[in-house]
């Protein structure tokens, strides 16, 4: 359970030497995503505007306040469940090359083997927890695809991101794949 | 009530809405450093972490005076109402309207509310049946209790009805609780608040375990014996899965567990089960006949 602190882009070198349990937290940059945008990606084939190669990519849709010239400020920026862009994950290994998704709530079995393939991690943020990430994310730097608001492509310049928890790792191993086990072992062992 | 009142209304729900968005209730807070005490005695690091992390999100929140969490939630509106008012239902029913519409513009929150087919964005977090607003009389009273709840998705997805049979009897409903938690997992942002709704009709079920999950407060127990039994016995169990605070395993799994219930038919044994997030977000306030505020 070792703790880290990364600067963006990650390596694959980097990222594969996570553990399942280890503590991560980022400096740099980071790209918010969410379902509307990966639709345009993946179901409609837009290449996103932007290289996303060494990335990581958070699972958001943002609050924020447009100003006047154009730009935008953060009002209350959080995490949504991932586990509704599961399908997506594998593809934004394999062709864009993001090496790290941060979420709340796991992926499935398909992404937890492209991680393994294409070395990637899945960073569980502590879901709810808006006010840290808010304070955390100091600047919207870009967006993309502003018709799609609030879920456009963003880019967020943050300082020490986190606590993330690696909750998959790029060995195909899943913590809550291993929780859910002992929790139906539980149950069952109830009645 | 005169003219007035209602401009009071309004402001009142446009304050309760903000309120329960940035500042955590004393008893949900209290749960949750309960929760941070039980994961440090178990020495699980990565529990702990994460209820470390949820109180310094609250702290963070109360000092920038901002949302504890980005989701605004649907805004749930109990008014208790004084019957020596004589309050305009239906003018009350438009001040609070008007509240979450003010309180989405003038802070500004997103807004959540869509049409359920075409999926349009009101762009006020209020539309047809929105805000809900749950009404109760109080014989002899001349008061008016607000209680709000911007009620957040990740939990609210996770809702479950079963209509049991009556020989599957407690031991169904337990089973059923339990199967509830386990398909929710990691979802609902555990610790949870477990609202459980038992008899009446479908429909009832499901509005008493909503209530149960986001009106009552942590600690309390249901003043049938029975019910506040199955209570403790339940949040036992529920802790004992090891789901743990974000599902990444430990000791806290649930905050509370609450049960209401009503009678139900000879041939029924309705459960419906309703999650809360570890936000627990609601806040409360009454107007007096006079029009004084006071928040709770």
């Amino acid at each position: 359970m070792a703790t880290h602190v990364l600067e963006t882009p990650l390596t694959e070198t980097a990222v594969r030497r996570l553990e399942l349990e280890d503590t991560v937290t980022i400096n740099g940059t980071i790209f918010g995503i969410r379902d509307a945008t990966q639709i345009r990606i993946f179901d409609e084939g837009v290449p996103p505007p932007v290289d996303l190669t060494g990335s990581v990519c958070l699972h958001t849709a943002p609050g924020v306040r447009r100003l006047p010239n154009g730009r935008y400020e953060k009002v209350s920026i959080g995490t949504t469940t991932s586990t509704r862009m599961d399908r997506f994950v594998p593809g934004l290994l394999e062709t864009y090359g993001v090496r790290a998704i941060v979420g709340k709530g796991g992926l499935l079995e398909g992404s937890i083997e492209a991680m393994k393939r294409f070395g990637g991690v899945y960073l569980a943020i502590v879901g709810g927890a808006a006010a840290l990430e808010t304070l955390q994310i100091e600047e919207i730097e870009e967006v993309w695809w502003e018709d799609l608001m609030p879920e456009c492509l963003w880019k967020f310049r943050v300082k020490s991101f986190g606590p993330l928890i690696v909750a998959i790792d790029s060995r195909g191993n899943s913590l809550y794949r291993q929780v859910q086990a002992q929790v139906r072992e539980r149950i069952d062992s109830m009645f | 009530m005169t003219d007035s009142l209602y401009d009071i209304i309004e402001q009142v729900g446009r304050d309760l809405y903000l309120r329960a968005l940035k500042d955590i209730p004393a008893d949900v807070r209290r749960g949750i450093r309960e929760g941070l005490e039980a994961e440090r005695r178990e020495g699980n690091r990565t529990a702990e972490q994460v209820m470390f992390t949820i109180l310094e999100n609250i702290k963070t929140a109360e000092e920038q005076d901002t949302l504890v969490c980005q989701d605004t939630g649907t805004p749930i509106f109990k008014v208790r109402v004084g019957s020596l008012l004589g309050v305009d239902i239906p003018r009350l029913e438009e001040s609070l309207r008007r509240s979450c519409e003010r309180a989405t513009r003038e802070h500004p929150l997103r807004s959540n509310s869509v049409h359920p087919l075409t999926r349009k964005n009101t762009g006020t977090n209020t539309g047809q049946g929105i805000p809900i607003i749950k009404l109760e009389f109080a014989p002899g009273s001349d008061r008016l209790d607000i209680q709000m709840a911007p009620k957040g998705s990740g939990s609210e997805n996770m809702s479950f009805l079963r209509m049991l049979n009556p020989a599957e009897g407690v031991r169904g409903i337990k089973r059923f609780v339990l199967e509830c938690i386990f398909e929710s997992g990691a979802r609902p942002c555990p610790p949870m608040i477990v609202g459980i709704g038992l008899g009446g009709t479908a429909d009832l079920a499901m509005s008493l375990a909503k209530e149960a999950s986001t009106f009552r407060q942590i600690g309390s127990s249901n003043p049938d014996p029975e019910a506040a039994a199955l209570e403790k016995e339940l949040l036992e169990k529920i802790n004992q899965t090891g789901l743990g605070p974000q599902g990444l395993g430990g000791a806290t799994t649930a905050l509370g567990v609450h049960i209401e219930w009503a009678h139900t038919h000879i041939t029924q044994n309705p459960v419906a089960v309703n999650i809360q997030c570890w936000r627990g977000e609601r806040a409360e306030a009454t107007i007096a006949a006079d029009g004084t505020v006071t928040y709770l």
